[in-house]
């Protein structure tokens, strides 16, 4: 028996997501008495898994699965579960997890909980506590079937370093047909993604349009942010649709979150609700997001940002 | 192409979310319930289809008496007819298996779900529902062709989208983009008066098993007040996102 933890990779590079997964998994672990296997998909290295608690690695290193294809990847972890008899299986909250999750539950027959925020409160029964109503509420669940899928948001329980070297073992599962093919996939390789980003920067109507962007641009570069938009922003074609945060766009979950021209409306907030620490620039000091905001200037966008942007520059050389 | 599409009942976008019961319970008092947003885009792309190449639209929702409103809105927009599993939702595994029933018994092509509902956010029902027909499945889907028995879907992943093909039987899990927002549909009076005359067919439940419980619910702790920051000292401002919040 041991928790199986499911750890993506781009290029052969684990992903950070992998390794908040993997510290989550060892506190799991840790709870019930057991040690974490952790499931690669062509890494190049795997020793680092063990910093964050991984026991054992089953390393797979198969061409066909070079592509994420969400039938083919849950089949591999079926079988990797199956195979270490694991009663607990854990991903994280990035769209391919929450793609392959459900898949991986029924095959396990096993109930699932998405979007856990904190390690289980009891693991018997086995109780969490995911985010619910978009982040309006939380709600304490209990899985109450033998084997147990667990969806961790990101950056909720974070990384927490152990000491321990990892094992590792090849694993060569069978693959079913994989009934997905993907054709092309089109990503901006070097932009930071709203999912991975630490720091994102948004804005909304109060941009006034998309020419306006670019000072939006120049303060994400110097942050190392992400950019983002309020949903009328999408609408208008201003920004491209991937970039809608909200409770009918994307969810974020950084640790800090500007909002420039963002009137803070409660389907925005909702999507926005787990970042950690919100600023907000606004020029109605009566805007709503004030209310959800840590830090706030009151003040024209079009002023505040290129001044923000030079007091930045200005901390960076110094801190450099 | 006989096409399902899986209509989840929730809280308007609006709603103020409180609970009652010791905190057990969902507060439905002064609460408006929608089609879940997701499946509206679902449902206006079904409705394309119904146009452009000819399919018969079915929607489905599994709940109590209370969520046939939401249905009937579903009928007034252009669906043929309507399916309401008569059982309270509880999670979203049994919800999964009493659809898989449906897909089962009415042979459907083609599943159209969102890629998750608003109020509990699983986003499981769409991918356990493929699971367990053995259909196909693509989730946060942004745009669907289907031609023949095959079928071309772009999803969205982090940081871009990824174009696949597949076949049919297929489920998705739409969202946003799948349409455009203004293709989205008001019902209008002839709608609501025809939605009327459609069959609404209330269907026993098979008494799935759930496979998760609610215990309980809280709200997030209220928030400090925001700390201002004047216009003209962003060096303040700097200054306590690194050392106070130490988030630069
Ligand atoms: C079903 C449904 C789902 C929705 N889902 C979402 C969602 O997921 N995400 C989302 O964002 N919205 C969503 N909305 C829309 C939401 O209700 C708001 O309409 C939207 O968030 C407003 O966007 P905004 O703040 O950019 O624009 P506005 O409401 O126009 O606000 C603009 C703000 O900019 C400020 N401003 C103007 N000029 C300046 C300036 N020069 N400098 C600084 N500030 C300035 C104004 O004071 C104002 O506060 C949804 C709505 C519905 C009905």
């Amino acid at each position: 028996m041991s928790v199986l933890v499911y750890t993506e990779s781009e290029q052969g590079k684990f992903k950070k997501t992998s390794f908040e997964v993997a510290s989550y998994a060892k506190a799991v672990a840790d709870q019930m008495g057991t040690t974490v296997t952790a499931v690669t998909f062509n890494a190049n290295d795997t020793s680092e898994l063990g910093k964050y608690g991984v026991d054992k690695v089953l390393n797979i290193n198969n061409n066909d699965l070079e592509k994420f294809n969400a039938n083919s990847y849950a089949s591999v972890i079926e079988q990797a579960a199956k195979k270490e008899d694991s009663k607990v299986i854990i991903l994280s909250s990035s769209a391919d997890s929450k793609y392959l999750a459900p898949l991986v539950a029924v095959k396990l027959d096993a109930g699932y909980a998405s979007n856990v925020v904190e390690a289980p409160s009891n693991t018997s029964p086995f109780t969490v506590k995911r985010t619910a109503f978009t982040n309006k509420a939380f709600n304490m669940t209990s899985i109450d079937t033998d084997v147990k899928v667990i969806g961790v948001s990101k950056n909720a329980f974070g990384l927490k370093e152990s000491s321990g070297n990892a094992s590792s073992e090849d694993f060569s599962p069978s693959l079913p047909e994989a009934g997905v093919t993907v054709q092309s996939v089109d990503k901006a390789t070097d932009k930071v993604t709203i999912a991975d980003a630490e720091i994102v920067v948004s804005a909304g109507r109060g941009l006034k349009g998309p020419e306006n962007w670019g000072m939006i641009e120049e303060l994400a570069d110097v942050l190392g942010a992400a950019t983002a938009c309020s949903k009328p922003v999408s609408d208008l074609g201003w920004r491209p649709h991937g970039e809608h945060v909200g409770q009918t766009g994307k969810p974020v979950a950084s640790n800090l979150y500007i909002a420039i021209g963002i009137s803070g409306a409660i389907q925005h907030l909702a999507g926005i609700n787990a970042s950690k620490v919100k600023v907000v620039i606004n020029t109605d000091p009566e805007a709503p997001f004030f209310k959800a905001a840590d830090y706030g200037v009151v003040g024209d966008a079009f002023e505040v940002v290129p001044a923000l942007i030079e007091k930045l520059k200005a901390f960076k050389a110094q801190n450099a | 192409m006989n096409i399902l599409v899986c209509i989840s009942h929730v809280p308007d976008t609006t709603s103020k979310i409180n609970f009652t019961d010791d905190n057990t319970k969902f507060d439905t008092n002064g609460v408006q319930f929608v089609i879940n947003p997701n499946d509206e885009f679902g449902l206006t792309r079904a409705m394309w289809f119904k146009e452009k190449q000819g399919a018969n639209v079915t929607v489905v929702n599994v709940g109590g008496p209370e969520t046939e409103p939401t249905l009937r809105k579903a009928l007034a927009i252009g669906a043929d007819e309507a399916i309401r599993v008569n059982t309270e939702a509880k999670d979203g595994y049994q919800v999964a298996k009493e659809l898989a029933n449906v897909v089962k018994d009415g042979g459907y092509d083609l599943v159209i779900a969102g890629r998750e509902s608003i109020d509990y956010n699983g986003g499981m029902v769409p991918g356990m529902l493929a699971g367990l027909t053995d259909a196909n499945f693509v989730t946060n889907c942004i745009s669907l062709e289907v031609d023949g028995t095959n079928a071309t879907a772009i999803r969205e992943i982090d940081g871009g989208k990824e174009t696949v093909s597949t076949s049919l039987p297929l489920v998705i899990g739409g969202q946003k983009g799948l349409v455009e927002e203004s293709d989205l549909r008001i019902p209008n009076m002839r709608g609501i008066m025809m939605a009327r005359k459609k069959p609404l067919n209330v269907v026993e439940p098979s008494n799935a098993e759930t496979e998760t419980s609610s215990v309980k619910f809280e709200k997030p702790v209220p928030k400090g007040a925001v700390t201002l920051v004047d216009a003209d000292n962003l060096d303040e401002l700097v200054n306590l996102l690194h050392n106070e919040a130490k988030v630069i």
